[in-house]
């Protein structure tokens, strides 16, 4: 479970994140919505403590991330805004190279191993050299080293983003797997139906701040609007940034 | 889904960083060529090339007949005769002796005055002029030789007519100097290997450079950064594991260097200059344990600098800047004789730099200098660690674009 309260993170004079808090639970997809520029990767990179907030808490599984990001870290599984692969590694080496840092091999590695590269439909690409990956077989590899310590929650910065529309509906059915299993999947996204598609809860964020919380259907009912998209429009009181 | 993996965790993790820098790296042929091959030999090949054709020429210059363009030779047969057997060819004269040697036409030029003979028979002081340009390094050898012969030809002369007026002819010269030259055979050679320290820094550089580059700006430019922090490491670790696979790359660029080094040691001709060049084992050893400390301090350095680049680019253009400054105690060495100073052991560059000349002096560096140098160096690299892993705590450095 993910908690944050109250977030604030500026650069200079301008406020990135100006008062986020929401929260993620075990067995749901929470998704990040808002336009470009409304704070989301900030506030994720708060969460997994690449940033330091200049106030404001993160708890994770109950752990402050200022106290202990270490332990913060153990418990995350991350799949940040960039994710550069080792390219003259192969997937496998790629893999293997986070499982180590994460401080597990041997049986345990073996285990995970296997099951994410199912699970990901990337058997085929293993023991290839990533330069020359498509987008897809990037993001493949990039979210099997994020998991490969098991993690109970999951940090998705954009996942859908330059896929094809076929890997996109893979990825979502990963997602909807790792609910399943009960963790605790958050994921930023700009795109409306994707969100609609696979969140518990909304969480809508523009100009550095929450301007909702909600389950898709209150969302619906608390604007008025049958449509997602409208209500989106709605809330974040313009079309700016908006992209279908 | 299992617990939290353990908590203990494992002292692998600058291993692993470590170990995958360095497997990554040699599979780039780029940072191969540059790390094995171009770095570390290309040095010795252009300094035997250098120290050859050096010999060659002193040789050549040492043994064969020199010519000189004369003017009025006719005025003076016996002295063209002296320099004939001293090994010197007279030359048709030219019309403008300055001007010859200026467009460097010729290295000398004699020009005897038409009243040299009527002169003589008076036994008048006569002048002969030798035309040279002492800027002209190369040339001081031909201008040294003539000169001799004819001061030695006038002393001859000069001491005949002191018998002839019964003189003895030591009234003449009541003063001599005997040169008594202290210089060793290895310290001869001292002056022509002045750039050798030199080498050994660059090969360092050259050798840990593009896995520096790639290590810190050509990781944050791949967005392979981020997810790396991402790993519950401290960034330290990460740091000393990234540092520990750049050290590996340069000092074995630099054990290859030596090792080529200790190879055409045998080839250079040294000894026909009455020089002695020991390039073997010892000198090796030495000059790597000199050098231990430098290693760490230019990877820290060569870190920081390119933690400091936007780009992979940038840090390029700056550790290229960087390269200028081993340039300077060697430089300094070479051109200002400064008499070596406890002190200045202990400060970094410099230290090797005196400790590796000593060593090819003969002299051997004494346990004293040995202590201070690695200690200067050591305390320096660790200042400039500590630096670096500051700069690697901050926020901005993951983030590219």
């Amino acid at each position: 479970m993910i908690e944050v309260r109250d977030l604030h993170k500026a650069f200079g004079a301008v406020k990135a994140v100006d008062g986020v808090g929401f929260t993620a639970r075990d067995g749901e997809i929470t998704g990040l919505l808002g336009p470009n520029g409304a704070g989301k990767t900030t506030t994720l990179r708060m969460l997994y403590t690449l940033m330091e907030p200049d106030s404001g808490q993160v708890l994770v599984d109950g752990i402050d991330a200022a106290v202990d990001p270490l332990a913060v870290r153990r418990t995350l599984g991350v799949l940040p805004d960039a994710r550069g692969l080792y390219k003259r590694l192969t997937a496998r080496e790629n893999i293997e190279y986070f499982a180590r840092l994460q401080g597990i091999d041997g049986a345990t590695l073996r285990t995970r191993h296997e099951a994410l590269v199912d699970a990901l439909e990337m058997r085929d690409i293993l023991d290839r050299r990533t330069e020359g990956f498509s987008q897809g077989q990037r993001v493949k590899t990039a979210i099997a080293r994020a998991l490969i310590h098991d993690p109970r929650n999951v940090i998705l910065d954009e996942p859908t983003n330059g896929l094809d529309v076929m890997a996109t509906r893979g990825l979502r059915r990963f997602m909807q797997q790792l609910k399943d299993e009960g963790r605790c999947v958050l994921f930023s996204s700009h795109i409306m139906q994707e969100v609609a598609a696979l969140c518990d809860r909304i969480v809508v964020i523009a100009r550095g701040r929450v301007v909702a919380d909600e389950t898709p259907d209150a969302l619906r009912a608390q604007t008025g609007e049958t449509n997602l998209e409208d209500a989106f429009v709605k809330i974040i009181g313009s079309e700016e940034g908006l992209a279908a | 889904m299992s617990a939290i993996p353990s908590k203990v965790r494992r002292p692998g993790a600058m291993l692993t960083v470590f170990l995958k820098e360095v497997r990554e790296n040699l599979r780039d042929r780029r940072t191969l060529t540059s790390a094995f091959l171009t770095g570390p030999l290309l040095g010795p090949l252009i300094f035997v090339m250098l120290v050859s054709m050096q010999v060659n020429r002193e040789l050549n210059k040492a043994d064969q007949p020199l010519h000189v363009p004369v003017v009025g030779a006719q005025y003076a047969p016996n002295l063209v005769d002296a320099l004939k057997e001293g090994g010197i060819v007279p030359d048709a004269p030219v019309a403008d002796p300055g001007k010859a040697v200026h467009q460097q036409d010729a290295d000398v030029v004699l020009r005897i005055a038409a009243d040299y003979g009527k002169a003589w028979r008076k036994g008048e002081p006569v002048q002969v002029e030798l035309f040279y340009d002492s800027s002209r390094r190369d040339t001081g050898g031909a201008v040294e030789r003539v000169s001799r012969l004819v001061e030695t030809y006038a002393r001859q002369q000069g001491a005949m007519r002191l018998v002839a007026r019964g003189l003895s002819p030591g009234t003449a010269w009541p003063v001599q100097v005997a040169r008594r030259d202290q210089a060793t055979p290895q310290s001869r050679a001292v002056l022509m290997f002045a750039m050798l320290p030199y080498f050994f820094v660059i090969t360092l550089f050259m050798g840990g450079m593009y896995l520096a580059i790639d290590l810190t700006a050509g990781e944050r430019e791949r967005q392979s950064l981020e997810p790396l922090f991402a790993n519950p490491v401290a960034r330290w670790k990460i740091l000393v594991g990234k540092l520990a696979a750049i050290c590996a790359f340069s000092l074995a660029s630099l054990a290859i260097t030596l090792l080529a080094f200790a190879v055409v040691g045998r080839f250079i001709p040294a000894e026909k200059l009455g020089m002695e060049l020991d390039l073997g084992w010892h000198f090796a050893g030495t000059v790597l344990l000199l050098m231990l400390p430098l290693v760490l301090l230019l990877a820290a350095l060569q870190t920081l600098v390119a933690a400091f680049a936007k780009s992979y680019r940038e840090a390029q253009t700056y550790l290229s800047l960087l390269l200028m400054v081993p340039l300077i105690p060697s430089a300094l060495l070479a051109f200002l004789p400064i008499k070596a100073q406890a002190w200045m052991y202990a400060v970094p560059l410099l230290g090797q730099n005196l400790g590796i000349m000593q060593q090819l002096r003969g002299d051997g560096v004494s346990g004293e200098q040995l202590l201070l140098c690695l200690a200067g160096t050591l305390a320096a690299a660790l200042v400039a660690m500590g630096i670096t892993a500051q700069l690697y705590r901050s926020e901005k450095l993951a983030i590219s674009g």
